[in-house]
């Protein structure tokens, strides 16, 4: 069955031949409903082992704090499942959207088969590495074969850059400010369609957190799959390297103005009282821990505000060996881990707001939530959930 | 008069329905409910209509990797749209379909067609879809 997906679905691409891929992340643990469940247990009965190194993203219930989850047992037990089943083919049970930063990444130029939108963008932009996006089914398929149809961003050609997007006149502040990650991912999405677009303007030490966030925003709105930063990502040390000696098909010039229009449609609430926040779409690395755990000590949150942070066992291991996890957790913090809050139903409140300083939850929340959702910077997150209304940094977004 | 349109086929079948035309990519995964068929993103223009048996034109998909997943969950139930047609090819849609049909005997076609062709595709006009990817359009709305 798995190479008779792949074969029709290399049809559909147009790839006249199968690649050798050296690993693969799997999106299709994650619980959607009950014909997911079906096609994994039928992979099992024919007994299905993947080929090549395999991790795991998400699934939809946290399996060391199986309490969090609100839903039915039925959902919980169908999540297990489902989870159980992907692991019985020889996946590692890594849970997590972010496996670039909880495991061996796949090398430059490696031909990979990843699903999940924002692992994916990372993977071919921040690694070099190689895949298509991949979605539910196929990324297990290729898993099992151990092959991927030869088509699109697997070849080299179709790498190339074709949307230049140059910044111009933002602020030095804001071009250092995490929080332009996320706004600047979604506007990116927003505009490049099918594209590859290549960013002109961000510094050369932008750090992977950062692209990591853009990513995931432009994997949202849009269905990028791979941008370059010139001068930043390892296909663009220079202009005519990430347009591979050509020119860009189009040019566009993104400013404050922009940048500021598109922060406002991130947000689907005004600014106001606040019920939840919630951080770590992708999954919050050490580093990002590093910046949250002295905000969180200056301004804990109010006890009426639900505060999560989602996150991998890795990093969940390793912020408990530093005494961070007993300091958030003293401040009302709750960690989750395998999961995610607008994956699997964790929150408390069923309406009211969510405030994030991810592109990811804030696009993914109403609909996932019911909750309306405001995007902010992490401090502006930190300080809002303090006050239980949400606090503005006055200057983040001056020109 | 009947214009008949050629398509590029990523998925053959045959389905007749109205069209729904959306104004901007979906995401199936967090944009589509599949036990209502119902377009759930708050952000998209056409929130609230309800895909079930309309044959859905869209540009592209995009965002998740889990809208494969949707669409052959919206299989199982019925709420599937009756044929997808989009502007460029989208993988991860043609998935969804080629799952269901393996796994329930039945998906929804999945059609490409090029810009001025795609432009034609009118909310609420009765499309045809024959096998071969041949669309026929109804003159006027229904």
């Amino acid at each position: 069955m798995a190479m008779r997906i792949l074969t029709e679905m290399a049809a559909v691409y147009g790839a006249d031949r199968l690649l050798d891929i050296e690993s693969a992340h799997i999106d299709g643990c994650l619980y959607h409903g009950y014909s997911g469940l079906e096609f994994a247990r039928r992979l099992v009965a024919g007994g299905a082992r993947v080929r090549v190194p395999t991790s795991l993203n998400v699934g939809a219930i946290d399996l060391l704090h199986p309490e969090t989850h609100r839903g039915t047992r039925e959902q919980a037990d169908h999540a297990r499942e489902l989870m159980a089943a992907y692991q019985s083919m020889g996946c590692q049970a890594t849970w997590t959207c972010a496996p670039y930063q909880a495991q061996q990444r796949p090398p430059l130029g490696s031909q990979v088969a990843w699903a999940e939108s924002n692992a994916i963008v990372f993977a071919n932009s921040v690694l070099g590495a190689r895949t298509n996006r991949y979605g539910d089914f196929l990324d297990i398929c290729a898993a099992i074969t151990g092959r991927a149809p030869a088509c699109g961003l697997h070849l080299t050609s179709n790498r190339r850059g074709q949307l230049l997007v140059r910044l111009v006149d933002l602020p030095e502040r804001l071009t250092r400010d995490p929080v332009l990650a996320p706004v600047l991912g979604y506007h990116l999405g927003l505009i490049s369609a099918s594209k590859v677009p290549v960013i002109e303007g961000l510094p050369a030490d932008t750090d992977e957190d950062f692209l990591k966030a853009l990513g995931a925003a432009a994997a949202s709105s849009g269905a990028v799959a791979l941008f370059h930063v010139i001068g930043c990502t390892p296909e663009a040390p220079t202009a005519e390297a990430a347009f591979q000696g050509g020119d860009p098909t189009a040019t566009v010039e993104v400013g404050l103005d922009e940048l500021r229009r598109t922060r406002d449609l991130m947000s689907t609430a005004p600014d106001g009282p606040l019920d939840v926040v919630a951080l770590g779409s992708p999954h919050f690395s050490v580093e990002e821990f590093a910046r949250l755990v002295p905000l969180v000590e200056r301004f804990p949150p109010h006890p009426e505000v639900e505060f999560f942070v989602c996150t991998h066992r890795l990093v969940h291991e390793v912020i408990a060996q530093r005494g961070w996890l007993e300091v958030l957790v003293a401040a009302g913090v709750e960690i989750i881990v395998d999961t995610c809050v607008v994956v699997a139903p964790i929150l408390r409140s069923q309406e009211g707001v969510l405030m994030t300083n991810s592109g990811k939850f804030a696009h993914y929340t109403p609909p996932n939530t019911g909750l309306e959702v405001i995007l902010g910077s992490l401090e502006e997150c930190v300080r809002s959930a303090q006050a239980a209304r949400v606090w503005r940094d006055p200057e983040l977004w001056q020109s | 008069m009947t214009s008949i349109l050629q398509s590029r086929v990523l998925i053959d079948g045959a389905a007749t329905g109205r069209a729904l035309v959306l104004n901007g990519p979906l995401s199936l995964w967090g944009g589509l409910d599949p036990r209502s068929g119902r377009i759930i993103d708050p952000r998209h223009a056409q929130f609230g209509e309800v895909v079930t048996d309309r044959v859905l034109v869209l540009p592209y998909g995009r965002g998740s990797s889990s809208s494969s997943s949707i669409l052959l969950e919206a299989v199982r139930l019925g709420t599937a749209p009756a044929a997808i047609i989009t502007l460029e090819t989208d993988g991860i849609l043609a998935l969804g379909a080629v799952v269901a049909r393996e796994m329930y005997g039945n998906c929804p076609p999945v059609l490409v067609l090029g810009g001025g062709e795609y432009d034609r595709l009118v909310d609420g006009a009765v499309v045809e879809i024959e096998l071969g990817g041949v669309v026929r359009l109804q003159p006027g709305v229904a």
